[in-house]
């Protein structure tokens, strides 16, 4: 028999100003099954609590209803209290007096009878509920970061010194990602690469951190705590653990007019190569899309002069399968090229260049070992123009956000120029100055009074080219939006701040949301910005959204100490709402008839088949199985299911009923 | 194929060579071209100026008496005359208005007409046609000059790209032509002002003639009549703007594709232009050293 | 959108005016200035185009006021090349041509325009009688409201001579229709200016 307690909040005026508490208190009372009823001014506070305890022992409770604010609210807490005092958590439920009734009507006779309703209802619910145990999972303690920017490894760093594996996987021949292609960063004016070499090769070394590079995420299976991820590695052509890094075979190779994608194609880089000199790993890869071999069958010259035998023309690709428990994307961003501005001329002026070409010029690695000499002609420019805002907050082209690093790198770009040009002029077409972080607005500052920068707020019309120079046709807002006409040697453009190329295909992989940007989606953009909707992984760095170092390194921590988190725990625990297929006895076995609509049905893949056979082995049929792991208890397959032999716990059908039928 | 055909009142008038060598040309192409009965003139840049509703029942009337006569799509070589009859028939797609004006109008439109641009309706007829009937090649190097309402504004055009347009560059390609890259193919000629503002014409038209010369073209293909008249006509108030006499002709992209199919200059109206069309048969001649001329507040 | 909504116009901001009739949202605009920038006749204008948008951005009556009585609203050539490249997708245009005729409806053309005037109405009267454009017609009633007595004498000549200036008008069968049409427009208003 049902001894029902019913426990009536007041939430301070919250409830009890618009309906009668007591009078709801009176009348639950009086429902059959209900025990004991009473109402008080904070359900939720220690007395509160204690209240409901001591009824659940002295009454001798088998149910109890809390009638008060909203079960995304307090749920958790009246489940604990009522475990506490001996009841099973989810013999508990809340009534939603408040967002349900008091906040959304007037006081008045109507408003508590509606209250009164709803408590009802529930009660009629309770009566039903069945003891549930939460469910528990085993946890793999081995995480796996996908990407190996500046996020990825300091995500990996920080999980492998807290004692777990770690495998950090990279589809680039090394790790080190769009920083390691910056000269210098803002706005302390570090070289980039000094300060992340360092971090890249402890990554490598780190007893706890398995590297694959020039490999991608093939596909991954599983639920949080228990994932399967396969890795595709990517045939290098060379046998890793024989080569020794000479690099004799790049001087050597033939093939010396590929555009290299370290130096944003204003570099050349061989067939075989290794993408930068301080890369790690430091061993090459053969490019088989340009290998005169492989294309034509013919040279093999590296093979020739290779001391350590390490040259391998028939490696394949290698499919290697890890269990992990744990995701993090750190997958980077991609920028948009200059052939993306028709009224810049489409890509075909090579003195217009983006901010990673600009990069690769000021670097002292790259293409020009530091010097400024502009693409076309190697001549110093002695007129630069930086055009902010190309593309980002510019609807009309599909970009509707703000990039949120051009402003700063823009500035620091005009600063490095005038450090190595001291006779130049730089001039920064603008429309705003995002400079929130700290020191950035001094840095700013610095380009503007201390280095000389011309700073004009106005957008560039349109760019082309005239005897050897760029006419930059831009207007001066803060002069009456009077045109101004600059003759510049070379022009930067800040380009949009893009998601990887993939992201998309990577997404769907790892079944996480994305915007319409394709940036991978947080679960609550300001409370949890490092969580998926996917339990399991975590997101950090800039394929979330545009941002600069400090906050990818900062959100790869936070995103290590979620994966931390999880893996101090040798079990998981899940909440027990999750559907299950009913079993009978033989020869029915199960209502289930083995349609399997269910299966299609399911948006988390949590149904299984389950074979039932007799001893000696023969099958008897195929039913369907939840897998209680993976499960959300979203109750599509109960809707589904054509012989009502899925059910959901804690929502049964019968319980459902019994509340519609009590209204 | 029968292609309504709207010459507008320059092909008539003061752009007399566009409507003759266009209506020369058409036959040799397969094109058959039927004039738009009793059509009225578009109102121009004047209608648009001081009064919506007159400029867009004048086009409306236009557009009537074209679906009247079954015609599913219409030409007007004219781009002021494309723009204003191409406007009019995107604004007129609201019902509620369409209704209000074609009472106006006294024509009853129900939106079924398309307006052509003359670009598009001589690409058509690239490919094969043209290509198989050249008998003397123009090769000559050309600044193509498509002005403002060829390729602008995009959404009511949908035809080519609004920077650096290539169209019209490979049609004087498939006839022989060298077409140049130049920096003011779409820049506005001052298009109205040629009568009230003749200073601003011969500013802004001068610096799209200088900067065609000086990258070596030796004629510029335009396919609207108020472009060549600024950039013909108004050769003197060029000249005094440059300071310097500039002989380069200005061809219909119309006549420039007669010459190559053979047709007499005569039926091309050649005879009618103000800078003479002389253009020698010498290609290889080098550009001229031309300044170039700024414009706004330089930083030097 | 509308088309005239002229009684409604006079009592509210002109901003507020150019969303009723135009549909364009003049809070749009975030100032950047491309369209000034790349404008072939910025250079000559009071006010560039961008700043003619913050004109009406901010509802203020003097604002408005300055705006309507503005040379640049006339010199604008309506190329269109404003609206191709602006990031919002303004149709900047369009405001310009509800600016223009809220200008001449009040009465408040900026004297600097008057040429520019003139030539419109002469255009419109010489084709509001026979339905095409008859260019003599044309040139002698802008000489008549402009002054410029000696407007293209020169010109004229080489025109007649090439056979591209017609002496007599071609009336179209619908004149009467296209009168009509005046009246029914334009003529609402007395411009017997």
């Amino acid at each position: 028999m049902s001894r029902i307690g019913v426990f009536v909040c007041h939430c301070g005026e919250n409830i009890a100003g618009t309906v009668d508490c007591a009078e709801v208190a009176r009348a639950s009372g009086e429902l059959p099954g209900v025990v004991v009823s009473m109402d008080y001014k904070y359900m939720c506070s220690d007395p509160g609590q204690g209240l409901i305890k001591q009824a659940i022992k002295e009454k001798r409770l088998t149910g109890v209803v809390v009638a008060a604010c909203s079960p995304r609210m307090h749920e958790p807490t009246f489940r604990r209290a009522c475990a506490e005092a001996g009841l099973n958590p989810f013999l508990c439920e809340m009534a939603n007096l408040r967002e349900h009734c008091s906040w959304v009507h007037e006081k008045g006779e109507t408003t508590t009878q509606k209250a009164i309703d709803l408590v009802r209802v529930i009660v009629e619910k309770v009566k039903r509920n069945q003891p549930l145990y939460p469910i528990k999972v085993p946890v793999t303690k081995t995480a796996l970061v996908l990407g190996g920017g500046v996020a990825g490894i300091q995500a990996a760093l920080d999980i492998a010194n807290a004692g777990h594996k770690v495998v950090l996987v990279e589809r680039e021949p090394s790790i080190g990602g769009h920083m390691a292609q910056l000269s210098e960063t803002f706005p302390t004016l570090d070289c980039s690469q000094c300060i992340l070499t360092p971090r890249m090769v402890e990554a490598a070394q780190h007893p706890n951190i398995t590297l694959y590079t020039y490999s991608e995420l093939e596909s991954l299976e599983g639920f949080i705590g228990n994932f399967k991820a396969r890795i595709r590695k990517k045939a290098r052509s060379v046998d890793e653990k024989l080569c020794n890094g000479c690099g004799v075979c790049t001087q050597k190779c033939p093939t010396r007019k590929i555009p290299s994608e370290f130096n944003a194609a204003l570099g050349m880089r061989t067939a075989i190569y290794v993408p930068f000199p301080q890369a790690v790993p430091n061993k090459p890869v053969i490019d088989r899309e340009h290998c005169t071999f492989f294309t034509k069958g013919k040279c093999r010259i590296c093979e020739k002069f290779c001391q350590a035998k390490a040259i391998r023309f028939d490696q394949q690709d290698e499919i290697i399968e890890i269990p992990v428990g744990a995701v993090v994307a750190a997958t980077g961003y991609d920028i948009k090229h200059t052939d993306f501005f028709p009224e810049y001329g489409y890509g075909k002026y090579k003195d217009v260049i983006d901010g990673l070409q600009f990069e690769r010029l000021a670097s002292a690695s790259g293409p020009t070992l530091g010097a400024m000499k502009r693409p076309s002609d190697g001549k110093e420019p002695e007129t630069v123009v930086f055009i902010a805002c190309a593309g980002s907050r510019d609807p009309a082209k599909g970009i509707e956000y703000c990039s949120k690093i051009c402003c700063m790198y823009t500035a620091k770009h005009a600063m490095l120029y005038k450090h190595k040009v001291h006779h130049g002029k730089a001039y920064v077409f603008y429309m705003d100055i995002r400079a929130g972080g700290k020191m950035y607005e001094e840095f700013v500052r610095r380009a503007i009074e201390e280095d000389g920068v011309n700073y004009v707020r106005g957008r560039v019309s349109r760019i082309y080219e005239e005897d050897g120079k760029l006419v930059v046709k831009g207007a001066d807002t803060l002069l009456g939006a009077r045109p101004i006409e600059i003759k510049a040697d070379m022009v930067v453009l800040a380009t949009a701040v893009v998601a990887s190329p993939g992201a998309e295909h990577l997404a769907q992989k790892i079944k996480v949301g994305y915007d319409r940007y394709c940036f991978l989606s947080e679960s609550h953009p300001k409370l949890r910005p490092v969580e998926t909707n996917t339990a399991g992984i975590m997101v950090a760095g800039a394929c979330q959204a545009p941002k600069d170092i400090p906050e990818s390194v900062a959100q790869a921590s936070a995103a290590a100490a979620k994966v931390c988190g999880l893996f101090a725990q040798d079990e998981l625990s899940r909440e027990p709402v999750v559907a299950v297929v009913n079993r009978c006895a033989p020869p029915v076995y199960s209502t289930c008839v083995g349609c399997f609509l269910c299966e299609q049905a399911c948006p988390y893949q949590a149904i299984e088949r389950e074979e039932i056979k007799t001893r000696d082995g023969r099958l008897i049929k195929t039913v369907a199985k939840v897998n209680a792991g993976v499960c959300q208890g979203c109750g599509t397959c109960v809707a589904l299911c054509r012989s009502k032999s899925i059910d959901l716990q804690g929502f049964t059908n019968e319980q459902v009923y019994a509340e519609l039928l009590a209204l | 194929m029968k292609l309504g055909y709207y010459p507008g009142c320059s092909l008539l008038g003061s752009s007399r060579e566009y409507g003759e060598s266009f209506c020369a040309i058409a036959p040799r192409l397969g094109l058959e071209l039927q004039e738009v009965p009793d059509w009225n003139c578009c109102g121009a840049s004047a209608a648009h100026n001081l009064n919506r509703e007159l400029s867009l029942a004048l086009p409306a009337r236009v557009l009537g008496l074209a679906e009247r006569a079954g015609f599913a799509e219409v030409v007007a070589p004219c781009s002021a005359c494309y723009s204003r009859l191409a406007v009019a028939n995107h604004e007129l797609q609201d019902e509620t208005l369409r209704r209000r004006i074609s009472e106006i109008a006294e024509v009853e439109y129900r939106g079924t007409v398309r307006i052509v641009n003359v670009l598009e309706v001589l690409a058509r007829f690239a490919s094969d046609s043209l290509a198989r009937k050249v008998v003397e090649p123009f090769k000559h190097r050309v600044a193509c000059y498509y002005g403002c309402y060829l390729v602008r504004p995009p959404k009511i055009t949908k035809f080519d790209r609004p920077e650096d347009p290539q169209s019209m560059d490979e049609l004087m390609k498939v006839i022989g032509a060298e077409p140049i890259d130049w920096a003011f193919k779409t820049e506005c000629c001052g298009a109205g002002f040629s009568v009230s503002r003749t200073d601003l014409v011969a500013k802004l038209s001068g610096k799209i003639l200088n900067d065609a010369v000086r990258r070596g073209a030796e004629a510029i293909i335009v396919a609207c009549p108020m472009c060549q008249v600024n950039l013909d006509l108004r050769r003197d108030a060029i000249t005094g703007y440059l300071g310097r006499e500039h002989t380069i002709p200005v061809l219909y992209i119309s006549q420039a594709i007669g010459l190559a199919l053979g047709v007499d200059e005569q039926s091309l109206g050649l005879h009618r232009h103000i800078v003479p069309v002389a253009l020698s048969q010498n290609t290889t001649a080098e550009p001229v050293p031309v300044e170039p001329v700024s414009s706004g507040r330089e930083d030097a | 959108m509308h088309g005239n909504a002229h009684e409604v116009v006079d009592d509210i901001r002109l901003g507020a005016a150019v969303k009723e009739v135009t549909g364009e949202s003049v809070a749009d605009c975030y100032q950047c200035g491309k369209c000034s920038a790349g404008c072939p006749l910025a250079a000559e204008m009071d006010y560039p185009p961008s700043q003619i948008l913050r004109l009406l951005q901010l509802g203020m009556p003097e604002y408005d006021e300055q705006a309507l009585r503005s040379h640049s609203i006339w010199l604008c050539l309506t190329c269109e090349m404003c609206v191709c490249r602006c990031p919002k997708e303004v149709d900047l245009p369009k405001v310009m041509e509800f600016l223009r005729e809220e200008s001449f409806r009040r009465g408040m053309v900026n004297p600097k325009a008057r040429d520019i005037l003139a030539f419109h109405k002469a255009f419109l009267d010489a084709i509001r009688h026979t339905g095409r454009l008859y260019e003599v017609g044309l040139i002698g009633s802008y000489k008549m409201r402009s002054f410029h007595m000696l407007q293209d004498m020169l010109a004229a000549p080489k025109l007649l001579l090439r056979g591209k200036l017609k002496l007599l008008p071609h009336r179209i069968e619908g004149r009467d229709a296209v009168s009509r049409i005046f009246r029914r427009t334009i003529g609402k208003k007395d411009d017997s200016e």
